[in-house]
């Protein structure tokens, strides 16, 4: 039993660690000098309430309930891990990662997700080559808040008017993917456009995303649909205690 | 078969909807598999000007960023393993001792 567990873990590990390997540093975030200065300045002070907020809700959190730490644990890592993963998508023939923000959203809120976005973005930018520490607010905003906001009121929406869980889950997924790389759009047309006409340059970038992010962002609707369907299962207390669920629809 | 035809349809034409829109991505590929960061987000700062400047810690230099990637990929692993055995296993174990009682 241990040992079958033991060969879990060790093929799970090299399973991701093959998938951070096979390709470099290729994804979406925003590179480092794409955005003129004064836009980066502006999107990093834009970022900074969010981030005071996420600070004010982990502390709030921790002196509440301190048995919620292995979450944040687990959602951090999850984070980190896959929205520096490049994937494959076989019919666009390019590569592009999904961002878990929606998850985290769902499972912990949108405070400490902002968090832990920027936790994982702060350390692909310093040591991995991946996003830049002047962009690092544009994509905060971006990955961290659009993307966790939109899966969290998609997630409490659809709960609102009873949606299953898996469907709501993924709806949340799905569409906190696609504000990620709608928001990155909005960002880079903000910073690149120049002289140039807002909304034609917009579409040219949400187009050009749409062959790669459109089945990425049904993976990261199934990966998300899959993790709240297997809490559900494993721990739905934890999802009580989180309010991703009422007491009453666990004991019945 | 009814049902499976009902799924099969629209799964077909979204399947075509990707693959004719594979192109539009696309600018000077850098090769197979290149990542939306050079088909797109790159691509368009280079059209309107802007160039990507190297990071401030430059990491991307012959095996450098693979051994960082790999690092990332250990440590987020066992990361991830460790706070899902105790959210779930240990959680469990101590449920079912709890119930023994």
């Amino acid at each position: 039993m241990k040992i079958t567990r033991a060969i879990c873990y060790l093929s799970l590990l090299l399973l991701i660690e093959w998938q951070l390997a096979v390709s470099s540093a290729r994804a979406m975030h925003i590179s480092e000098g794409l955005l003129p200065f004064p836009w980066a300045v502006a999107w990093s002070l834009a970022a900074l309430p969010f981030l005071a907020y996420g600070l004010y809700r982990l502390k709030r959190m921790a002196a509440v309930d301190l048995s919620l730490k292995p979450l944040v644990g687990l959602l951090a890592a999850f984070v980190f891990i896959i929205s520096c993963m490049p994937v494959p998508v076989p019919t666009a023939g390019t590569c592009s990662h999904p961002c878990g923000t929606g998850l985290s959203a769902i499972l912990i809120g949108p405070g400490i997700s902002f968090l832990i976005a920027f936790a994982a973005l702060l350390i692909q930018a310093l040591f991995l080559a991946h996003g830049g520490l002047s962009t690092l607010g544009a994509n905060v905003i971006a990955m961290g808040i659009m993307g966790s906001l939109a899966g969290y009121f998609t997630f409490r929406l659809l709960r609102i008017f009873r949606v299953n869980l898996g469907v709501a889950g993924f709806l949340a997924g799905l569409l906190a993917d696609w504000a990620t790389y709608a928001a990155t759009a909005i960002v880079l047309t903000l910073g690149i456009r120049g002289e140039d006409p807002f909304l034609p340059l917009l579409l040219k970038i949400l187009i050009a995303f749409i062959p790669t992010q459109l089945p990425l962002g049904i993976l990261e609707g199934a990966m998300t649909a899959g993790m709240v369907i297997l809490l559900h299962k494993k721990r739905p207390d934890l999802l009580v205690k989180m309010r991703v669920l009422k007491a009453s629809e666990v004991s019945a | 078969m009814k049902k499976g035809r009902a799924l099969g349809i629209p799964f077909l034409f979204f399947l075509l909807f990707l693959v004719s829109t594979a192109g539009l991505g696309a600018g000077e590929k850098e090769g197979p598999w290149p990542g939306v960061d050079g088909t797109v987000v790159k691509k368009f700062a280079k059209e309107q000007g802007r160039e990507a400047r190297p990071p401030v810690i430059n990491t991307d230099q012959g095996d450098l960023l693979l051994f960082l990637f790999l690092l990332a990929g250990a440590v987020g692993g066992f990361a991830a393993g460790y706070y899902w055995r105790r959210l779930i296993s240990e959680k469990s174990l101590k449920l079912n001792k709890e119930s023994q009682r």
